[in-house]
């Protein structure tokens, strides 16, 4: 029971202090640009729930889902063929290498002569940029595949799909899920910045809006929003990643141990 | 923290580090030989690359005002370079990732090497630290236009920002792989504080510190161009910016290009430069007997 609660006191003691710090350090601070931590939560409350909730935040939400799921799916599958064919792997590494070098946000107004400024656009954008971690993590998993496990595979007489997904997946699972993880936060920024390139609704929109009009509380609480909503997203893929490589882990665990 | 997120799961070709390895990360040390036979392909996949490129505006499969085939790009490319103020872009670019990425390692290096020595620190910063790293450093685009506008003090700080937790990570990683029968050994043969920190956590961080400054190499180059793209800092992503509004879109992709070609450069020169400085490390030596 202590050990908990020192456990829980650890966790909460820095968060705590820090917040403290902030709400005391503006408490009656009458600068332009820090406004009291108590005036910035009061309008999180105000600006985030109700019409703009609906209008700024799923949209964004929803882009992202879109786009990053496209991305995944894609990447895999590409890196799948890719990595399977020793010299497909060598003809398309260099331009691989090339293309993930580019910064992913250089592609916005690329894309944008494309597909103009619509939600396909920033979907496009989002794909553009997740699918290279995903890509070549899977590409490296896929080509490291054990080859004991290969041949074993290959002497029970199992192929296709189901090689697929017992053996090729699986094996490659953990570095897809590497790629996916840094794909994740590629994802958040590419959203936030295809918005302050040209939208007319969305997270990003709305906090540049927010400090061109010099609403600064409001801004404030938009960067608090993002910092949550990227809180939160590393939260929820790290649960899915310990439900998905639980097996990986607990190899781990045992190949430590010995 | 897992520990899936540790170096060698990162990029493709990555020299893991040793506790990464020993995990059975399950790629092994990216064992890279160039026959001639691969880097014929190589290059064939390049050639087929500007080939379609080249062909698919020409064919009208792709509005060329969208898409310049590669020639035309070559050309933009060639009237950039002429350009002195397209090397000034090239330096202000360069400028701020290096000034960024310094002061993003010496910073992160410090810190994490403080959490690790200083008893207690590590457990009361770990919730803090999962908290601030995933923030998207562009959240911070709107405060830093309103704190310093389209100066170069704005896109440092969002350089710093992001690449400070990319090294920070690698770090606490590295220095919680010490192995303790090292340090109880510098210990008791009367090794102080600091002789510890300089022999026996160093050595041992080193090569994840080395991962995280390739990592913060990347990251700080797209914060740099990105920042310069949306806040107009001088550089090449506000070349690119201002190419793009003009609708000069030859001149727009051959920046594009550009960029590209410093991602590359900074990813190779980042990987020499791991090798070089770990090249008496066991992930390293095992490479070259092996």
């Amino acid at each position: 029971m202590i050990r908990v609660l020192r456990q829980a006191g650890l966790v909460i003691a820095l968060p705590a202090v820090l917040f403290t710090a902030w709400w005391m350090a503006t408490l009656n601070s009458a600068n332009f640009y820090f406004p009291p931590l108590r005036t910035i939560l009061g309008t999180f409350g105000e600006v985030w729930t109700g019409q703009r909730f609906l209008d700024d935040v799923l949209p964004s939400v929803a882009r992202l889902a879109a786009g990053y799921l496209a991305a995944l799916v894609l990447g895999v599958s590409v890196g799948i063929v890719i990595g399977s064919y020793r010299r497909v792997r060598a003809a398309a590494e260099p331009v691989l290498e090339f293309l993930r070098a580019i910064p992913p946000p250089v592609l916005v107004p690329v894309i944008m002569i494309f597909a103009g400024i619509g939600d396909g656009m920033k979907v496009l954008v989002i794909v553009s940029g997740c699918v290279w971690p995903i890509l070549l993590n899977t590409v490296e998993g896929v080509r490291a595949v054990d080859g004991v496990l290969a041949e074993t595979a290959r002497s029970y007489g199992i192929r296709g799909i189901s090689r697929l997904r017992h053996l090729v997946l699986r094996s490659a699972s953990p570095q897809i899920f590497a790629g996916a993880r840094q794909a994740l936060s590629i994802g958040i920024i590419l959203m936030v910045i295809s918005e302050m390139f040209a939208a007319s609704n969305g997270l990003g929109f709305a906090v540049v809006q927010f400090q061109r009009s010099f609403a600064i509380p409001s801004m404030w609480s938009g960067i608090l929003l993002l910092g949550l909503l990227g809180f939160a997203l590393s939260l929820v893929f790290r649960a899915v990643e310990a439900r998905a490589l639980a097996w990986y882990h607990g190899l781990r665990r045992t190949q430590r141990s010995s | 923290m897992t520990r899936s997120d540790s170096p060698g799961g990162g990029t493709a070709t990555a020299v893991p580090a040793p506790g990464a390895m020993a995990a059975g990360m399950g790629a092994g040390p990216a064992r890279r030989r160039w026959p001639g036979a691969t880097v014929g392909y190589g290059l064939a996949g390049l050639a087929i690359f500007f080939g379609l490129i080249e062909l698919l505006p020409r064919v009208g499969m792709v509005p060329a005002a969208y898409l310049p085939p590669t020639s035309r790009i070559a050309e933009a490319l060639a009237v950039e370079f002429a350009e002195p103020a397209f090397w000034t872009a090239v330096a202000d670019t360069l400028t701020s990732w290096i000034a960024g990425l310094a002061i993003a390692t010496a910073a992160g290096i410090v810190v994490g090497i403080l959490i690790a020595v200083v008893p207690h620190l590590r457990e009361i910063t770990a919730s803090s630290i999962e908290f601030f790293r995933p923030i998207p450093s562009v959240a911070l685009i709107p405060l830093v236009v309103l704190l310093y506008g389209s100066d170069l003090r704005s896109t440092l700080l969002l350089v710093v920002y992001a690449a400070f937790w990319q090294v920070l990570v690698q770090v606490l990683y590295g220095v919680q792989d010490v192995d303790p029968v090292a340090d109880e050994t510098a210990r008791s043969y009367g090794f102080k504080r600091w002789a510890r920190i300089r022999h026996v956590l160093w050595p041992t961080a080193l090569p994840y510190v080395m991962t995280g400054v390739r990592l913060a190499a990347a990251v700080a180059l797209v914060l740099a161009i990105t920042a310069e793209l949306i806040i107009g800092s001088p550089g090449l992503g506000s070349r690119i910016a201002i190419a793009q509004t003009s609708n000069a879109v030859p001149a727009m992709y051959a920046l594009v290009v550009v960029t590209g070609l410093l991602g590359v450069l900074i990813n190779t020169g980042a990987r020499l430069a791991e090798r070089r400085v770990l090249s008496w490390h066991q992930s390293v030596r095992g490479e070259v007997i092996s």
